[in-house]
């Protein structure tokens, strides 16, 4: 089994990005082993905080040595009361920090052609990525995609790592008006690609996906489901997920996922118990 | 019944050095009173990597049913102030696999096992129960009784006196005779006292207090329920005074019987606050999801509040908020001239 800390971590920078927060956090331990795909999650406001549920982020960057040990950074959108309290952290703050968590993108064994697909801050974890494609002698191509140009995350750090670029925004504030399924099948053939690794908003993941299969790439897609522990005792993040038997079974995303193959969630499904899924109501009458 | 209900700390000066947290009840004899909530930690496996998992009393697993079960559709969860609505529709490998694997795995790894089990049918229970008097290697049954009965219009068998000791009477039938058996209530009821009296008349042990309680939340963007569910099940910090008061009633009604407390307990004093009110033992769940350690944590705070409050043993301070009201004198507890005969065992 994997290993998984519980530490107390010292923020040591808030600084914005386009419409984020990127937050620096040391993470001893954390940062030495996580690997690209996996999160943490953070406890929200303090010991008597009536937030019961920590937060999920993905592991954005890593640093594992330096003047604070191991540290790392995390994207941070501001959706509702918990992600609001902590964009307004600050240098010296602690936070109680849970990871690395999750099951990691797996890299293929040899140097193969890959897309990799962000859509707003779901770029976060393919920097990491990125650049281990490319140390294994990857071509890197990415693509961008958000509603607007504000929402777009690391596209000057990501044209640094990646082979090529391409940006596509809804409102067409920035690089191709469209989204990052408008652009996904030309580029896929164009670099005869071998894989494609996604994280973004399901819509865009469930598009990905699609698209990969029906051009037989092998895909990994990184999902977000609501999650309540993030350490898989709870059962709140399930999905319908194809297994290695042909065998639809509610899976956790926290620890079978955030990673999944693209062909083997039913993404049409997501948010149903499909019929054929293994344990569901025979009758269909259940409380 | 004869038991003595009311103890009184044997320490009365000062903080102890050390505390015996030994919970000793319905037989069982656990280290700690801590145990995990009912489907807040799995079988124990995922939290043996934040604390040993063999160092706190024991482990209560999710609730098995004899099929695998798919569970609700999502979303199952949402978070409300100080607390979180769930509804996983009981999502689980079913049985056999349960036994295989989950509860092999406690073994090897010395984990003390409370196995909870659920049920559509009384049936379904009494099957469930026969199939683990077979294969052992666990403390006691927990017997989650909210949940629908398919027999009753899905009306929670924990909501009627009858079909809760109907149920109850099985799994005591299907069992060995000296497997303590807790039935876990529902606090949705008018009389939960009434409940746990049938239950223990069935043949119980004990019993848990509480499950959690039926809530409902409207998304205000959707405009619609916030969970596929629609309603869920309410815990966390926020029931916590729902429980108390609910260990508390039951405590009086039966002074003898054993009690396993939980309901919103995050820190050593909220466990403390159960055993007060009567618990022998307490299970900690949502607190799990903000501190994956919690049971842990709590079972050094709890150590210490007792210490501080004057306790050498776990088993002085159960009950012990029940004490009769004694106005001519002070507290006992911080008087250093209070004699045995303060204030009365009472026994029947
Ligand atoms: C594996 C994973 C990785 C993530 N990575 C990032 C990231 O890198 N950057 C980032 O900004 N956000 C990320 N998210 C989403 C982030 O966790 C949510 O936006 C955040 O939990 C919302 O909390 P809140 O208090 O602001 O919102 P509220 O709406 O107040 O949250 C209420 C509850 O719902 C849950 N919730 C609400 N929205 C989401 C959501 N979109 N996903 C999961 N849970 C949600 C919360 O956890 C909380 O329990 C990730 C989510 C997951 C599951
Ligand atoms: C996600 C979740 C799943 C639960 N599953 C079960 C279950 O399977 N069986 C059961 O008896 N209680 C279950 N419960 C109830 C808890 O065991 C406990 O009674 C209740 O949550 C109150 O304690 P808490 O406030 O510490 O969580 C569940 C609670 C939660 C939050
Ligand atoms: S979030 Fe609890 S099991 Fe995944």
């Amino acid at each position: 089994m994997s290993v998984t800390l519980q530490v107390s971590s010292e923020v040591l920078d808030v600084r914005r990005a386009g419409s984020y927060f990127v937050i620096s956090l040391t993470a001893p331990g954390i940062a030495e082993i996580a690997k690209p795909g996996q999160f943490i999650t953070i406890a929200m406001g303090g010991e008597e905080s009536s937030m019961m549920l920590r937060r999920s982020f993905a592991i954005h960057q890593v640093q594992s040595r330096g003047v604070y040990g191991g540290t790392l950074d995390i994207v941070v959108s501001v959706h509702g009361k918990g992600t609001k309290w902590l964009s307004e952290r600050r240098r010296h703050d602690t936070l109680a920090v849970v990871g690395p968590l999750g099951t990691p993108f797996s890299l293929p064994k040899s140097p193969v052609s890959c897309v990799i697909v962000g859509g707003g801050y779901g770029s976060a974890p393919l920097f990491v990525l990125a650049e281990q494609l490319r140390d294994r002698g990857c071509r890197v191509d990415a693509v961008l995609g958000a509603s607007t140009e504000e929402k777009l995350f690391g596209v000057l750090e990501l044209k640094r790592l990646a082979t090529a670029i391409t940006v596509t925004t809804d409102d067409g504030s920035s690089g191709f008006k469209g989204n990052v399924a408008d652009v996904l099948p030309e580029l896929i053939d164009r670099v005869n690609a071998d894989v494609v690794y996604a994280c973004g908003p399901m819509g865009m993941l469930s598009a990905v996906a699609e698209i990969a299969t029906r051009k037989r790439v092998f895909s990994q897609c990184s999902v977000e489901e609501a999650m309540a522990c993030g350490i898989g005792v709870c059962m709140t993040c399930v999905l319908p997920v194809i297994g290695d038997d042909g065998v639809t079974r509610m899976v956790r995303s926290c620890t079978d996922g955030p990673t999944f193959r693209g062909d083997r969630v039913r993404w049409s499904d997501v948010g149903t118990i499909p019929e054929d899924t293994y344990g569901a109501p025979v009758s269909g009458v259940r409380s | 019944m004869s038991r003595a209900l009311f103890v009184k700390p044997s320490s009365l000066s000062g903080p102890a050095l050390s505390v015996d947290m030994t919970a000793s009840f319905a037989g069982l004899e656990l280290p700690s009173p801590m145990l995990t909530a009912s489907g807040c930690a799995a079988a124990g496996k995922e939290l043996d990597a934040f604390f040993d998992i063999t160092a706190i009393g024991g482990v209560v697993t999710k609730s098995i049913m004899m099929q695998p079960r798919s569970g609700r559709a999502t979303p199952r969860m949402a978070e409300t102030p100080s607390g979180m609505l769930n509804s996983i529709g009981l999502q689980g490998p079913g049985l056999d696999r349960f036994i295989e694997e989950d509860l092999a795995w406690l073994n090897n790894r010395g984990a003390r096992t409370i196995v909870s089990i659920a049920g559509e049918t009384a049936e379904e229970f009494g099957k469930i129960a026969q199939r683990l008097r077979n294969v052992g290697g666990f403390e006691a049954i927990e017997v989650n009784i909210s949940c629908p009965n398919v027999a009753d219009r899905g009306q929670v068998f924990a909501c009627n006196p009858v079909s809760a000791a109907q149920v109850v009477q099985v799994v005591k039938r299907n069992s060995d005779a000296r497997m303590p058996i807790f039935a876990k209530l529902s606090p949705d009821v008018t009389d939960i006292v009434e409940i746990a009296d049938s239950v223990i008349k069935a043949g119980a042990t004990g019993v848990s207090l509480i499950n959690t309680l039926l809530g409902m939340v409207i998304d205000p963007v959707t405009m619609r329920p916030a969970l596929a569910g629609i309603t869920g099940g309410l815990s966390g910090p926020a029931i916590r005074p729902v429980a108390v008061r609910c260990v508390w009633s039951v405590r009086q009604a039966f002074p003898d019987i054993p009690i396993i407390g939980m309901g919103g307990i995050r820190s050593g004093t909220d466990a403390l606050e159960f055993i007060l009110a009567g618990a022998n033992a307490v299970s900690v769940g949502t607190s799990i999801f903000n501190d994956p350690s919690a049971p842990f944590r709590i079972h050094g705070e709890l150590q210490v509040a007792l210490a501080e409050r004057g306790f050498s043993s776990l088993a002085d301070a159960v009950s012990y908020a029940h004490r009769p009201v004694d106005t001519t004198r002070e507290d006992p507890i911080t008087s250093e001239q209070s004699s045995d005969d303060d204030w009365d065992f009472i026994s029947e």
